[in-house]
């Protein structure tokens, strides 16, 4: 739908991926785990492999959590944009599909927060 | 001599008939320039207006009375202010914890009332009718007043307490306050019929007890006698602002049928802006108030549900219908303050005010006024942050939160039938995606994405680096934010320490 104005009303949006000088947002969000309030933004390049983002960021942001260390990465399933997703480690964002604002949601079976609670 | 014949008895005219004389007489149809270029903005929204002289003036001020009323109020209220800050007022609230209240409320909402002004001030030029043009410009130098009263009131408290020192510089830059930012340009940049119904309708109307009662009665539970004082002030103004309100939204739907979706349009769109920047006040209410006046739930059930089912019923002779989401925001009220909340504990660190864990007596009242959510869900995440606290390793979220586009605040929210999952909703547009914490925001986005995609949201901003630099604390100091004072957790705070003292010092005769 259109906005309703006098004149000519269209505009490059604020956020478009050529603005984050070589990186691209991409959120993630640790599910049963609202303890971390809401979903993440991360400033990543598109060639970062995927195995690096976890060894080496989501820790930074996570890892406070008791859960965190107990994690079984073969065991935790993911989303990406919406659709079931199953990462390749070795390969980048980018190679993952993982794109310009994508979000990825993921679960860490078996660990849902303290104590069970998914809330904590 | 012949007697004079008795004067003719001039009938007095009636206040309508005077005030149509010394209002109406103003306006004419212009001949030198066309009436559309006199007035380019009333017509693209796409609200017909048949006859202007149909608009029944809400209240009937001359400029005389008004100046008259105004002055009396300012008198008495800066008397109050005067004898407040004598009398070290700020020593009489319950507790250095509701200074935080106001800390939000002057960031946030002041700048509203500028922001307001200036809407006021723009659409009361831009109506056709003399008689919205007045009642526009009336409420612009309400509005103006309100902002000079509230930093006048408020200003006292800057002398001994953080986070207050700088209001328009944070309004315009600090994350959470993006969020009353945008809500108010948002409005200002739409047309004047959008603008009167976002603003005089559904937020000066509708809503406005969800934001006035818990500040107002939120200051005197608290023993915060300049807000106190302010409110009252302010009080007769906003009834009048109550007053437009309903008149514009009654003008509107009966001047044609064709403006009726466009209104209801309006009325969905702005319930749900106005409901998602409420949430800051949801949890002022539930977790920033010593001495709680009633909880959001209670709140909402007899601002909105109860009042709004009488307001509704009486507008659905015009087609009108309750505003769409609105089931949604019943679901979530004894969820939303706490969600809130938990956002600002996880970020406060980046927040210029204190936040902290509820005692163990407001844990109780907050279980029996959340009976089938707080034990449940937040209860226990306050008992582990408790422990995390107890340890010296309070908890802080030490990453930038992902953004609704619509609203601006982190996506902390649930979905509308389960608390335990947050709720995630996109949508893409000329190839790149967009997220929304609610359909309420994701629908007003795919209304108008050109809005939209122009959202200056802080997180990316950061990230593009605009903020002053890479570093929190780079980006801290772009806010004129005062480190290691203005954040952080209340305990250990230069406001707490302060507060310890001068309580002790109260009666106390040192030798």
């Amino acid at each position: 739908m259109t906005v309703a104005a006098i004149g000519r009303y269209e505009f490059k949006s604020r956020d478009r991926v050529e603005l984050f000088h070589g990186n691209q947002i991409v959120y993630f969000h640790w599910e049963e785990h609202l303890m971390f309030c809401a979903g993440i933004a991360l400033p990543l390049p598109p060639s970062m492999p995927f195995k690096a983002l976890l060894a080496e960021v989501l820790p930074g942001c996570y890892g406070t959590h008791p859960d965190w260390a107990q994690i079984d990465w073969n065991k935790v399933t993911w989303m990406l944009d919406s659709r079931p997703f199953k990462p390749n480690l070795e390969a980048s964002l980018a190679e993952n599909h993982i794109g310009h604002k994508s979000l990825l949601r993921f679960w860490t079976p078996g660990l849902n927060g303290i104590g069970g609670i998914p809330t904590c | 001599m012949n007697a004079m014949p008795p004067l003719q008895k001039q009938r007095k005219l009636s206040l309508k008939e005077r005030y149509a004389h010394l209002t109406r007489g103003l306006g004419w149809e212009t001949t030198y320039q066309p009436m559309d270029k006199v007035f380019p903005y009333i017509s693209y929204e796409g609200i017909k207006i048949h006859d202007w002289e149909a608009w029944e003036d809400p209240f009937r001020l001359t400029m005389d009375a008004y100046w008259k009323y105004q002055a009396e109020k300012e008198r008495k209220l800066y008397a109050v202010i005067e004898s407040f800050a004598q009398n070290n007022g700020h020593l009489n609230v319950t507790d250095a914890r509701y200074i935080n209240a106001l800390k939000l409320f002057l960031t946030g909402v002041s700048p509203l009332e500028y922001s307001a002004h200036r809407g006021y001030a723009h659409v009361g030029r831009h109506f056709v009718g003399a008689g919205p043009r007045i009642a526009c410009q009336m409420q612009a130098i309400d509005e103006l007043r309100h902002a000079q009263t509230q930093i006048h009131t408020m200003s006292h408290y800057n002398k001994f307490f953080d986070g207050l020192h700088d209001p328009r510089h944070m309004h315009d830059r600090v994350w959470y306050l993006s969020v009353p930012k945008s809500f108010f340009e948002d409005a200002c940049s739409a047309g004047p019929f959008e603008f009167l119904t976002a603003i005089s309708f559904s937020f000066e109307y509708v809503l406005t007890n969800l934001l006035f009662v818990p500040f107002m009665s939120g200051a005197a539970y608290n023993g915060d006698m300049a807000t106190v004082t302010f409110g009252f002030s302010a009080q007769s103004d906003e009834a009048r602002h109550m007053t437009l309100g309903l008149e514009i939204i009654k003008f509107l739907l009966e001047q044609d049928e064709a403006n009726v979706p466009i209104v209801q349009k309006w009325i969905d769109k702005w319930f749900w802006r106005g409901y998602r920047l409420l949430g800051l006040v949801s949890m002022m209410m539930d977790y920033m108030l010593p001495k709680r006046i009633m909880s959001w739930a209670e709140a909402w059930e007899m601002y909105f549900e109860q009042a709004g089912d009488a307001l509704f019923e009486d507008l659905s002779r015009y087609g009108i219908r309750k505003p769409k989401y609105h089931e949604v925001a019943s679901k979530e009220k004894h969820r939303l303050s706490h969600e809130v909340w938990s956002i600002f504990y996880n970020y406060t660190h980046a927040a210029a005010f204190h936040t902290w864990l509820p005692s163990e007596e407001e844990m109780k009242w907050l279980s029996a006024k959340y009976p089938d959510t707080f034990d449940k869900h937040y209860r226990p995440r306050f008992k582990c942050w408790s422990e995390m606290q107890a340890e010296g390793k309070r908890f802080y979220n030490g990453t930038l939160p992902q953004l609704c586009v619509t609203c601006q605040i982190p996506m902390g929210f649930t979905e509308p039938d389960d608390p335990t999952t947050i709720c995630f909703r996109s949508t893409e547009y000329k190839g790149e995606r967009y997220h929304f914490c609610s359909d309420g925001c994701k629908d007003i986005f795919c209304d108008e994405p050109e809005k939209y995609v122009q959202s200056w949201l802080p997180v990316h901003q950061i990230y593009q680096g605009n903020c002053g630099g890479a570093e929190v604390k780079d980006v801290l100091a772009w806010y004129h934010l005062n480190f290691g004072a203005d954040n952080f957790d209340y305990e250990g705070s230069p406001d707490q320490k302060l507060w310890d003292e001068w309580q002790s010092q109260k009666s106390a005769n040192p030798v």
